[in-house]
C-alpha cells in the first residue's frame, strides 16, 4: 500500500509531463512542415561561424 | 496576407507575407530560397513550408509584395502572392479537437489503470481512494475534452432540434454525476472510465474528420492562384503605382501588359489585344478587343499592353455578380443533413425512451431508485454512439484517403456522401472535358530550320496557341531560331526576321478555324493544325458513369461548332452557348425532375453550376472560384478521377451501412444486458472498446477501395 502513494504521483506526473510537452509542441508548430523536417536534415550549413 | 508582427528592434514594425512556391521539390531549394531571400537587406528572415509549398517572409514595410514576388522569380522560381486563403478559416478547429483528445487520452489512461486494479479485486479504503482518483482526473478532463460536444448539443437543443451530441452529452454527464455520487457514498460501481473512453474514442472520429477537411482544403489552397490581385494604375504626371484591386476606384487608369488579368471591369482606352475570356464565359477562341471596347475583370490580356479605363470594381464587376449567383445557388445545398445526424434522429429518441422505461420499470419493479438510475446510465454508456460517431468519419477518412493517393482531393465527409448519391452527371466542355490548351498536330510538316523559327516566334507571345506550339516544340528539344526584330501585331500574330528573310506566325489567310497557325518564311507557307485535345480516358470514364447508373451531358458556353466536335467524339449529347444563370437553371431543372447531379467543371462560368449541383468535382487547373465552389477538385489530366470518386463514394457508403449494422447489432446484444442490470463498468468498457475496433477494423477496408 506504501508503494501507491509513490507510484501514483509518478504515473500521473509523467502523464502530466507527455501531455505538456504535447501542448508545447503543437504551440510552437513543431507539426506544421513534418516532409520539411524531413528535408531539412539535409541542407548543408555553410559557415554558420562567420 | 499581410499580419504586423512586432519587429525585434522596437522601433519599426515588420509584416509577413506569404507566397506558393509549387515547384518546392527538395531540401536543395529550401535552402536556395531561404539563403537567398535572407541576404537581401529588407528581408528579415524567411521560412519554407515544404509541405504546404509556401513561402512565409518576414520583412520591412519597404517590401511590398510585387518586390518579394521578384525576388523569389530572381531565385529561379514561380511564385504566386498568397491572399487571405478563404478556405482556412476553420483550421482552428481542428487543433482544438486534437488537444481535447490528447487530453481525452491522457485521461483514459490513468483511470483505465486505477480500474483494473478496482475490477480486479480492490476493496473497501483502497477502492473509495482509486475512485476518488479517478474523480479527480476525470472531471477536469470531462470538462475539458467534451466541450465541443457539450456546446454543438446546447446548439442543436436551443433551435428545438437533436444531433448526435445530445445523446452524447446526455450520457456522459449522467454517467459523471452518478459515479460522483457513487464515489460520496463509498459504492462499487464508478463510469469514469466509461465516460472519459467515450469521449476518446468519439473525440478521434472527430478529429479524424477535421483533418481529413484541411487536408484537403491545404492542398486546394496550394493550387489557387490569384487573379489580378491589383492593377498597375496611371497617375497624373505619367506615373504609375501599384494599387490593389479593393482599393480600385472608377475612372483610374490601369496599364494591363501583356499575360496579365484584368483586376477591374473596364473600357479600352488606349492599344489593341486579344482577351482570354475562357475563364469567365467558357469561349475558347481569344477575342479581340480595341479602343472602346468593354473589358471585363477575370479575363487575361494575351497579346499587347493597353491601358483600360476603370467602370466598375469590386462588387460591381461581372465576376462579382456570378460570385453572388454562386452564393444563392450554394444556399440549398446548406440543407443537406450529413447521414451520422440523419441517424441521430431516430437513434437519440429510441435510446432516451429506453433508458427511460428501463428506470421506470425498475423504479415499479421494487429495485429503488439509486438501483434503477444505475440501470439506466448502464443503458446510455452501452448504447451511447461510440461506434456510430467512429462508423462514419472512420470510413470517410480512409476513403478520402485512398482517393488522395488517386489524385482527388475531397472537401469533406459530406462531399463523399452526396457523391455516393448521384444519378446525372453534367460536363463543361473547355478545361474540363478537353485539357483547355491546344496542342498542336502536324509538327511533321515543318523542316528542323521551320520548326526552329517557330519556336523562336511562339516564345515571344502568350496566345494559348503559341503556348501550345512552344510546349510541343520544347518537348521535341528543339533549339529555337536566331531572329531579329521580334513584333507581335495584335489579331494578326508574330513577326520577325530571320538572316534578312521575314518571318511570321500567325493568323492563317485561308482557314476560318481559330485553332490553327500559319508560318511564313519568305514567300514559303505551312499551316499547322492544333487541336484543344479532349482529355485522356474521357470515353472510358463516361462509359464507367453510365455503368454506375449516371447518365452524362455536355453543357458549354462554348460556340455550338467546338462543343458539338468534343459532344460527337464522345458520343454524348450537349447544350451550347450557355451562359452562367443557364448552367445554373439546367440544374434546377433536373434536380426538380428527381435528379441528383453531379456537376464537373473548371470555369468562373461555371461556379454558379458547381454551388448548385447535389455535388460538384473541378480539374485540379479550375479557376480558384471552380475550385472554391466544388466539393472535390482532381489533379491528373485524365477524367478517370470522376468515375473513380463515384465508384470510392459509393463503397465508402456500403461500409458506413455496414458499420451502422455492426452498431446495432453490438446494441442488440449489449442493451438486453444493460436493461437487466448485469452491466458493470468493465463489461461496458469491454463492450465499448470492441465495438470501436470492429468499426475501424471495417472502415481499414475501404484502403484499396481506389484501385
Amino acid at each position: 500500500m506504501s508503494g501507491l502513494a509513490i507510484l501514483i504521483p509518478v504515473a500521473l506526473l509523467m502523464g502530466l509531463i507527455g501531455l505538456a510537452v504535447f501542448f508545447w509542441a503543437i504551440r510552437n508548430n513543431q507539426f506544421e512542415d513534418l516532409d520539411g523536417a524531413a528535408q531539412r536534415i539535409l541542407i548543408e550549413e555553410e559557415d554558420e561561424t562567420q | 496576407m499581410n499580419a504586423v508582427a512586432p519587429f525585434h528592434s522596437g522601433q519599426s514594425q515588420s509584416l509577413v507575407s506569404r507566397f506558393a512556391v509549387p515547384a518546392i521539390r527538395c531540401a536543395g531549394c529550401i535552402s536556395k530560397i531561404e539563403n537567398g531571400l535572407n541576404t537581401d537587406p529588407g528581408i528579415i528572415s524567411s521560412r519554407v513550408n515544404f509541405s504546404a509549398k509556401q513561402v512565409a517572409v518576414t520583412h520591412l514595410p519597404e517590401l511590398d509584395d510585387h518586390q518579394l514576388k521578384g525576388k523569389i522569380e530572381a531565385l529561379g522560381f514561380e511564385v504566386q502572392i498568397l491572399a487571405d486563403n478563404p478556405l482556412a478559416e476553420e483550421k482552428g478547429s481542428t487543433g482544438k479537437l486534437i488537444r481535447a483528445l490528447a487530453v481525452a487520452g491522457f485521461g483514459m489512461m490513468n483511470i483505465m489503470l486505477l480500474s483494473v486494479s478496482v475490477w480486479s479485486g480492490a476493496t473497501g479504503v483502497t477502492r473509495d481512494l482509486f475512485h476518488w482518483l479517478s474523480a479527480l482526473i476525470a472531471v477536469p478532463v470531462i470538462a475539458y475534452a467534451g466541450r465541443p460536444f457539450f456546446a454543438s448539443a446546447a446548439m442543436a437543443l436551443r433551435y428545438g432540434r437533436t444531433n448526435m451530441d445530445v445523446p452524447i452529452s446526455i450520457g456522459i454527464l449522467l454517467a459523471t454525476g452518478l459515479s460522483i455520487y457513487e464515489t460520496a457514498t463509498g459504492g462499487a460501481h464508478a463510469y469514469f472510465d466509461g465516460a472519459v473512453m467515450l469521449l476518446f474514442f468519439l473525440l478521434a472520429g472527430r478529429v479524424l474528420d477535421g483533418m481529413m477537411r484541411d487536408r484537403a482544403r491545404e492542398g486546394i489552397g496550394a493550387l489557387l492562384k490569384q487573379t489580378a490581385p491589383g492593377a498597375m494604375v496611371l497617375a497624373d504626371g505619367g506615373k504609375t503605382r501599384w494599387i490593389a484591386s479593393g482599393a480600385l476606384r472608377p475612372d483610374m487608369r490601369m496599364m494591363v501588359a501583356a499575360g496579365e488579368s484584368l483586376a477591374a471591369d473596364g473600357v479600352i482606352e488606349a492599344g489593341a489585344s486579344q482577351f482570354d475570356c475562357s475563364l469567365l464565359t467558357g469561349e475558347s477562341e481569344p477575342q479581340p478587343k480595341g479602343k472602346g471596347d468593354r473589358a471585363l475583370a477575370g479575363t487575361l490580356n494575351l497579346s499587347a499592353p493597353v491601358t483600360v479605363r476603370v467602370t466598375a470594381t469590386g462588387e460591381d464587376t461581372t465576376v462579382a455578380d456570378i460570385a453572388r449567383l454562386m452564393d444563392e445557388a450554394g444556399q440549398r445545398r446548406s440543407f443537406y443533413v450529413r447521414i451520422a445526424d440523419r441517424a441521430a434522429r431516430f437513434y437519440a429518441p429510441v435510446v432516451h425512451s429506453l433508458a427511460l422505461l428501463a428506470f421506470g420499470y425498475w423504479m415499479l419493479a421494487g429495485a429503488g431508485w439509486h438501483q434503477s438510475l444505475l440501470i439506466a446510465v448502464a443503458v446510455l454508456i452501452i448504447t451511447c454512439p461510440c461506434a456510430l460517431g467512429l462508423a462514419v468519419p472512420a470510413a470517410q477518412v480512409v476513403a478520402s484517403g485512398a482517393l488522395l493517393r488517386k489524385g482527388v482531393m475531397v472537401k469533406d465527409g459530406s462531399a463523399l456522401e452526396r457523391l455516393a448519391e448521384v444519378d446525372y452527371a453534367l460536363f463543361d466542355k473547355t478545361g474540363t472535358l478537353t485539357l483547355g490548351h491546344p496542342v498542336p498536330v502536324n509538327l511533321d510538316a515543318l523542316s528542323l530550320a521551320q520548326k526552329q523559327i517557330t519556336l523562336a516566334l511562339a516564345q515571344a507571345s502568350r496566345h494559348p496557341v503559341s503556348k501550345g506550339i512552344r510546349t510541343a516544340l520544347l518537348a521535341l528539344e528543339i533549339e529555337p531560331a536566331a531572329l531579329d526584330d521580334i513584333q507581335e501585331v495584335p489579331g494578326e500574330g508574330m513577326t520577325g526576321s530571320w538572316g534578312g528573310v521575314s518571318v511570321k506566325l500567325g493568323k492563317p489567310e485561308k482557314s476560318e478555324d481559330h485553332l490553327s497557325s500559319q508560318l511564313t518564311v519568305g514567300s514559303d507557307t505551312v499551316l499547322l493544325q492544333l487541336q484543344d485535345d479532349i482529355r485522356p480516358d474521357t470515353t472510358e470514364a463516361i462509359a464507367g458513369l453510365q455503368a454506375l447508373g449516371l447518365p452524362a451531358s455536355i453543357i458549354s458556353g462554348d460556340n455550338v461548332r467546338s462543343v458539338a466536335h468534343v459532344a460527337r467524339a464522345i458520343g454524348i449529347s450537349a447544350q451550347a452557348s450557355a451562359s452562367p444563370q443557364d448552367k445554373v437553371e439546367a440544374i434546377t431543372r433536373l434536380t426538380a425532375g428527381g435528379r441528383k447531379v453531379l456537376m464537373v467543371g473548371d470555369g468562373l462560368n461555371d461556379g454558379p453550376a458547381l454551388a448548385a449541383a447535389h455535388v460538384s468535382i473541378a480539374p485540379g487547373s479550375a479557376s480558384d472560384v471552380g475550385q472554391q465552389a466544388a466539393d472535390a477538385v482532381f489533379t491528373s489530366a485524365s477524367l478517370m478521377p470522376v468515375t473513380l470518386s463515384v465508384k470510392v463514394a459509393r463503397r465508402t457508403m456500403q461500409i458506413v451501412h455496414q458499420n451502422f449494422a455492426l452498431a446495432i447489432g453490438y446494441n442488440i446484444c449489449a442493451v438486453p444486458l444493460a436493461l437487466t442490470g448485469m452491466v458493470t463498468p468493465l463489461i461496458a468498457a469491454i463492450a465499448m472498446s470492441l465495438s470501436s475496433l470492429i468499426v475501424v477494423g471495417n472502415a481499414l477496408r475501404l484502403n484499396g477501395a481506389a484501385k
